[in-house]
């Protein structure tokens, strides 16, 4: 399996750059991902990586978009809970690339 | 791995003319964005699948296992032994070549090896060289080879590059199965640990958690909540989905990804505000939450492993039937072979409609109901208030899933349904719909994203066809009932055909369909404005 280096630890990823072990995950790792495509990680950016790895804790799984967008929007406020706003932070798409960030894996299946 | 980044006009120059060589003499090139990654150990290891290991297609050495010759012509033998049907395809082939243009995967590549008839001529040549008299003593002048690794690289690259969609199949002479051939294909490279990862995860998921995205109890029943929100808001009325309900009269199973996927996700709404208006005696099952089944993409053993779970829940809970989602190859599995696997399934009550009384006998052995076929008879019995004139902003054209169309003959009902339900709807060309319908290109298993060309590929000739429609109707919606066609189709049109979207059937019917007590509706099902509320939007 290929891996990446941060902090002098090596970080199992997968074929597409997912993390492996999701435990080994700390925010020196996601920010180390985000430099590596050229971006850096706002305080609007965690705010999501944040939401998913909570999500992720309690329902085992990436969560929808759909549910995504309706969280951003509660928390905060209805101008960001869009899909335009996810975008803007994740120009790769909310679901990759903040979930990568976020040491997540991608689901797969009919998806 | 780069990123794929080929545009549309540089894919569609597909380059046709002939190679020099002959086939056998043609090394396999194992290309970049053509196929997917492999298994992870962990999900091979889930199912008891063998030889679970790390290896890379891109590699040289793809660390077989050191009896690998001796695994596969055993496996061969058995499976020859086991099916009669393949020892026919085997035998019977002509080479006329009728097939030979019909492919999907053929036509979107100009790979000669993706030509059915050559694609099964990879297996065959080993047959003849293992199994035949002729073959072993003429060898090559009877069309046989030698197994060798290289061989097992050109099995696995293209019987993962074939969508057991069956299209070819319409065409011969002999009615050859092509499906059964890569399903056959594809034992013997499991027999090796060449799974791929796109369909090993999944089955793993199933078979542990009961469908293929691993949704726990606790977030199907969140999704669904967030569903029955999303409903309230359009139609004022709350809808009250039951789990796990012993005693109800049927089980729903639809494929987990209209449960977290758009826009499976609106289809999903349409059976939620449907079963209401029915007062349809249902539950949904958080155990049995997988209508699709990945198993039947690595062995039969496998599929009917996980189709066992369907059934083991209907009987626990004790209900009279199953009404099955909108799924392909769902119904090839429940159509074809589940009565062999895993049948009769007497414990149940030969499916009828409490609506309409309607009983389907086509469905005596399975005691399984696609939903298109219940809701076909309900509108036929006029048991549904419609409204089609909440789909005008939509000009519909169906797409036949593969197996519901060529697997279960289901051609009629889908577009009964939609024409009710919609006013605007227009066929896409005859030779690529119903039993000729051109496969979505990212079937059995093969919509991963790192293989994009070949699904784009692929999925060429299905988007064609839209694109036609498109151009000549204005159609902006492409119907199917199937959720992998859901999934894959999306991406297709995105890339040929920007602006026209995707949806189950039961959304159109979920838009169309008049609920007693619902408030005037100014969103549709995607909490779109509805056509002609657009500009009080905002008011």
């Amino acid at each position: 399996m290929p891996y990446i280096e941060v902090g002098g630890k090596q970080v199992e990823v997968d074929e597409d750059g997912y993390m492996v072990n999701l435990e080994e995950w700390n925010k020196d790792i996601a920010a180390f991902m985000a430099t590596g495509d050229g971006q850096d990680l706002s305080e609007a950016h965690w705010e999501i990586i944040n939401f998913l790895r909570d999500y992720y804790q309690k329902y085992q799984i990436a969560p929808m978009i759909k549910i995504l967008v309706k969280e951003v929007g509660k928390v905060m406020g209805p101008d960001k809970g869009n899909t335009k706003y996810l975008y803007e932070l994740f120009p790769d798409g909310p679901a990759k690339q903040a979930c990568r960030y976020a040491g997540l894996p991608k689901p797969t299946g009919c998806v | 791995m780069a990123k794929f980044t080929a545009k549309p006009n540089e894919l569609s120059k597909i380059n046709l003319t002939p190679r020099r060589k002959e086939w056998m003499d043609t090394p396999v090139e194992i290309r970049e964005h053509m196929y997917c990654h492999p298994a992870k150990i962990k999900d091979l290891q889930t199912v008891d699948f063998s030889h679970a290991r790390e290896w890379k297609p891109a590699d040289e050495d793809w660390k077989l296992p050191q009896n690998w010759e001796q695994i596969v012509l055993d496996g061969m033998q058995a499976l020859l032994k086991k099916y009669r049907s393949f020892q026919v395809f085997m035998d019977i082939c002509v080479r006329c070549g009728a097939c030979a243009d019909k492919c999907h995967f053929f036509i979107g590549t100009g790979d000669p090896k993706n030509m059915p008839v050559l694609r099964a001529e990879l297996l065959r040549s080993v047959y003849r060289g293992n199994f035949t008299l002729a073959g072993k003593i003429l060898k090559k002048i009877n069309g046989a080879r030698t197994l060798t690794p290289e061989v097992i690289k050109e099995w696995w690259y293209y019987f993962y590059q074939c969508t057991e969609c069956r299209r070819c199949s319409v065409f011969c002479p002999y009615g050859i199965d092509q499906a059964e051939i890569t399903m056959m294909g594809r034992e013997l490279t499991n027999l090796l640990g060449l799974q791929i990862g796109w369909i090993a995860g999944p089955v793993a998921a199933c078979y542990m958690k009961g469908n293929h995205l691993g949704l726990e109890p606790h977030t199907i029943t969140s999704s669904v909540e967030l569903f029955v929100d999303d409903i309230e808001s359009i139609t004022g009325i709350r809808v009250e989905p039951t789990f796990n309900r012993k005693g109800a009269e049927i089980l729903f199973v639809t494929p987990s990804g209209d449960l977290f996927a758009n826009p499976g996700t609106y289809t999903a709404m349409g059976y939620l505000m449907l079963f209401h208006e029915l007062g349809l005696d249902y539950t949904w099952s958080t155990y049995a939450s997988e209508g699709g089944n990945f198993g039947f993409f690595t062995t039969n053993e496998m599929a009917k492993r996980l189709n066992a779970k369907i059934y083991a829940e209907a009987k626990r809970l004790g209900v009279k039937w199953i009404l099955g989602g909108e799924c392909g190859h769902m119904w090839r599995v429940l159509h074809q072979y589940m009565d062999t696997w895993n049948g009769p399934a007497d414990f149940l009550e030969v499916p009828r409609s409490p609506l309409t009384g309607t009983v389907f006998d086509n469905a005596k052995a399975t005691r399984m109901v696609h939903i298109a076929e219940f809701t076909a008879d309900l509108i036929r019995n006029g048991k549904l208030q419609l409204d089609p004139g909440r789909n005008d902003h939509l000009k519909v054209t169906f797409h036949d899933s593969c197996n519901t169309s060529r697997g279960m003959g289901m051609l009629e009902e889908p577009r009964y349904i939609i024409r009710n339900v919609c006013n605007h709807f227009y066929e896409m060309p005859e030779d690529t719909i119903r039993e000729k319908t051109f496969c979505c290109g990212s079937g059995t298993g093969l919509n991963a994203s790192e293989n994009m060309e070949l699904r784009m590929r692929g999925g060429f000739p299905r988007a064609n066809a839209v694109k036609y429609v498109r151009e000549k109707y204005g159609v902006n919606m492409l119907a199917n009932i199937c959720a992998i066609d859901r999934a894959t189709l999306s991406a297709s049109m995105d890339y040929w055909n920007p602006g026209v979207q995707v949806c189950g059937a039961h959304e159109l019917v979920a838009n169309a369909l008049v609920m007693k007590g619902e408030k005037e509706r100014t969103q549709d099902i995607r909490l779109e404005p509805l056509p002609g509320e657009e500009e009080t939007e905002n008011v």
